[in-house]
């Protein structure tokens, strides 16, 4: 058998794993992976400006294709700057596989130039993490790799290369089979369980489906809505789970949680069945744990057996993948309305539900010569969009705009940092999207303070050419702080003010290769959107100077009960007493 | 040992690989669970390691940490073991000051546990006992009182009595 260096084995297994893209940035210790590039792989290399920047492209592709993304980076500060999309990948599960270099083996541990421990640092933050110390475990190990990235519940995975590994010459051999004997996850649910599921189902009168990004991850939307129209079950949309259900839909309530609508938050707190479905309790969703849906019983389906039972007992606790058990429950729960003839009836909870819908949407107030607001930017980039657009945000006031104001119909067309909640994901991310979705408009939705963490990606996407568009909702201030400092700090503003004329938002996206447009007032808002949707071969940026006393409502302010939501400016309570005052 | 918790005895079965330790470890270190004993060695099926960790916590943590446990690709498995439907053993040594009437005394103790001598010096003995950990905190304090100079003890390593354990069958699937 012919022998090829470790590189040419690692982007070969690559290469068989159906891998694409690569997205990275090269340094001493991972230069042998690069030269191979040149005429030996197929594999395009996007090279990009930061290691951040190429880690969250990867989860941005992993996202919006389902797919495994890839990033690339040297040892030291090239795997540490990987560091935080790992953590990100890791709370979101997002499938990434991430290729570091590392200095050569015999001075591993020596403090050589640009070492660090990265399998040791990112232990935590990993599904799983390999150091491969011999080229004959290459391949085998790529695959492991891709096969905990995508499976179960998915998650980032590193694989560190020491240089002399990468140089050596291996014989290429794809194996046959993974063979992990502690690692199998439950993929069937057990049939017993569904039938309580579903027997609970029938019961109820006011049942909610708390759906989760899990059900993303599992590809399982099409099975939802089965069993949602089937069982005339109503749907709340977790922030992860943003079009996994059609928004348009009668059954459809929105996004629960602390920035919630009304009727979401609501239809939980007074549920007397939970049905969740690859969703975590997480406290953003809960708000005060034990106030949560207080007359509810729980079934909780989730591929992770350790979510189940964390924050809340279930009553019906299922472990397996949801797509196999939503679409169990669909089929059992058609054959026993077969049987015992119709749906249950549900009126009185879906008429009551559309009452609260009427009542209580999310509102704000746009005069027509008054400041800017970031919800209309929001709304008219959505009506002017496409409907296989797809939205990347990234965290805090923005962020929550966009999943409460756009309109989502499909799966991974919502893309965004939500457990970890890393600033600046945005531009990287909708850049990834946009290589795994070409034929898509991406659009990110960000704000000032985000955009300038990663804004250096738009040099990538003029050189790459990997044309997206970038709204920035401008307000100078690092908006959701400044909201809690407005709440629950007394209007006390520390630390908070960035100046929306630094930088120049028009220039930067200029000097960046993109097209910058800038909005001040709500005339200007449909031309530049128009503008900005015509541009097709290159990035745009439109900078909306938009109201920074608007704050995101609903609230529930934090460790508070869902019970207690605020539902606008109007119905804020100072809190004086810093004792009392929410702290994350 | 904190009061509030209990003490859980823990075997865990995993593959015999670099950094499965600080895996292992570190699962408890994130949440702030102090390990009371981690006891490593090999077992009867080669590339397999069985670790059994002592561990005082209340039992719902526990429930959190054994389920990530689970999770770590490397562990195989992992068996709580009841109380009272387990063997549980550890090694100590001790080295306790042994001048004039003490030497005689801490012989008389030694005999006493069944245990053994098994280093002299002028001003010194050193004790090896092998037992219940129970058993050896109740040695440790009697030799206390005569001084003891250095300590080292192994950790528990527990086995489950008759059939119930990790089976025989989930050792050769992993194996293999």
């Amino acid at each position: 058998m012919t022998k090829i260096t470790g590189a040419e084995a690692v982007l070969r297994a690559l290469e068989q794993e159906g891998v694409e893209v690569v997205f990275g940035i090269p340094g001493g210790a991972s230069m042998p992976l690069y030269d191979p590039l040149v005429d030996k792989s197929p594999i395009r290399h996007v090279l990009c400006r930061h290691e951040q920047g190429a880690g969250h492209a990867a989860e941005g592709y992993a996202w919006a294709t389902g797919k495994v993304g890839v990033c690339m980076a040297t040892s030291g500060p090239g795997g540490t700057n990987l560091v935080t999309p790992i953590a990100d990948a890791k709370m979101d599960s997002v499938p990434i596989v991430a290729i570091t270099g590392q200095v050569p083996t015999p001075v591993v541990g020596n403090d050589a130039f640009q070492e660090a421990d990265i399998t040791g640092i990112t232990m935590p933050i990993t599904k799983h993490n390999f150091l491969v110390k011999d080229p004959a475990d290459i391949v085998e190990t790529v695959r492991e790799a891709f096969h905990i990235a995508s499976t179960g519940r998915p998650g980032p995975v590193l694989i560190d290369l020491p240089k002399d590994v990468l140089i050596n010459e291996v014989a290429y051999q794809w194996p046959d089979k993974v063979s992990l004997p502690g690692y199998k996850p439950t993929i069937k649910g057990n049939n017993r369980q569904v039938s309580e599921a579903v027997k609970l189902i029938l019961k109820a009168k006011q049942p909610v489906l708390y759906v989760g990004g899990g059900v993303i991850k599992a590809n399982a939307h099409r099975e939802l809505f089965r069993l949602a129209t089937a069982g005339r079950l109503p749907v709340v949309t977790t922030l992860m789970a943003r079009g996994a259900f059609p928004d348009s839909h009668e059954l459809c309530l929105g996004m629960p949680g602390m920035h919630g609508n009304y009727t979401a938050v609501t239809a939980i707190q007074q549920a007397d069945l939970l049905v969740a479905l690859g969703s975590r309790f997480d406290d953003r969703v809960t708000g005060k744990l034990a106030a949560f849906a207080p007359h509810a019983k729980v079934v909780h389906v989730d591929v992770d057996p350790a979510e189940i039972g964390k924050n809340r007992v279930a009553d019906v606790p299922i472990v397996g993948d949801c797509r196999d058990v939503i679409a169990k429950m669909a089929d059992a729960l058609e054959k026993r309305q077969q049987e015992t003839g119709g749906v249950p009836d549900r009126t009185a909870w879906l008429t009551q539900l559309d009452a609260w819908k009427t009542a209580h949407p999310y509102r704000y107030d746009q005069q027509p010569d008054g400041p800017l607001k970031p919800q209309y930017c929001v709304e008219r980039l959505r009506d002017h969009a496409d409907a296989d657009t797809i939205v990347v945000a990234g965290v805090g006031q923005h962020q929550m705009y966009a999943s409460q104001y756009w309109r989502f119909e499909h799966p991974r067309h919502w893309i965004n940092s939500g457990g970890l909640g890393t600033m600046g994901f945005a531009v990287p991310a909708a850049m990834g999207a946009k290589v795994g979705q070409p034929d898509k408009r991406v659009v990110a939705i960000d704000g000032d303070g985000c955009f300038q963490m990663t804004a250096q990606e738009l040099a990538t996407s003029a050189t790459e050419r990997i044309p997206f568009v970038t709204a920035i909702l401008n307000n100078g201030y690092l908006g959701m702080v400044r909201q809690w400092q407005e709440l629950f700090f007394d209007e006390r503003y520390s630390g908070v003010w960035l100046d929306p004329n630094v930088p120049d938002y028009v220039k930067l996206a200029e000097a960046y290769g993109a097209v910058g447009l800038r909005v001040e007032s709500p005339q200007e808002v449909d031309a530049a959107i128009d503008k900005a949707y015509s541009i097709t071969d290159r990035s745009v940026v439109i900078d909306f100077r938009v109201d920074p006393t608007e704050m995101v409502f609903p609230m529930v302010p934090s460790g508070a009960s869902n019970d207690d939501i605020i539902l606008g400016p109007e119905a804020v309570q100072p809190t004086t007493d810093p004792a009392e005052a929410p702290i994350a | 040992m904190n009061g509030n918790g209990a003490t859980h005895t823990i075997s865990v079965l995993v593959e015999d690989r670099p950094g499965v330790l600080t895996r292992v470890a570190g699962l408890f270190a994130a949440r702030g669970f102090n390990i009371d004993s981690l006891a490593v060695g090999p077992t009867e099926t080669v590339g397999l390691s069985r670790m059994t960790i002592v561990v005082n916590v209340e039992t719902k943590p526990l429930e959190q940490v054994t389920k990530q446990l689970n999770k770590l690709v490397n562990v195989i498995k992992i068996l709580e073991h009841d109380p009272g439907s387990a063997v549980e053993r550890e090694l100590m040594l001790a080295k306790v000051r042994a001048h004039g009437d003490a030497r005689a005394r801490i012989m008389e103790i030694a005999e006493v546990f069944r245990v053994n001598i098994v280093d002299v010096t002028a001003s010194t003995l050193t004790v090896e006992a092998a037992g219940k950990p129970a058993k050896l905190e109740a040695l440790r304090e009697l030799l206390a009182e005569y001084g003891i100079v250095e300590l080292s003890r192994t950790g528990c390593i527990a086995l489950a009595r008759g059939e119930r354990g990790i089976k025989e069958r989930t050792l050769r699937s992993a194996a293999s």
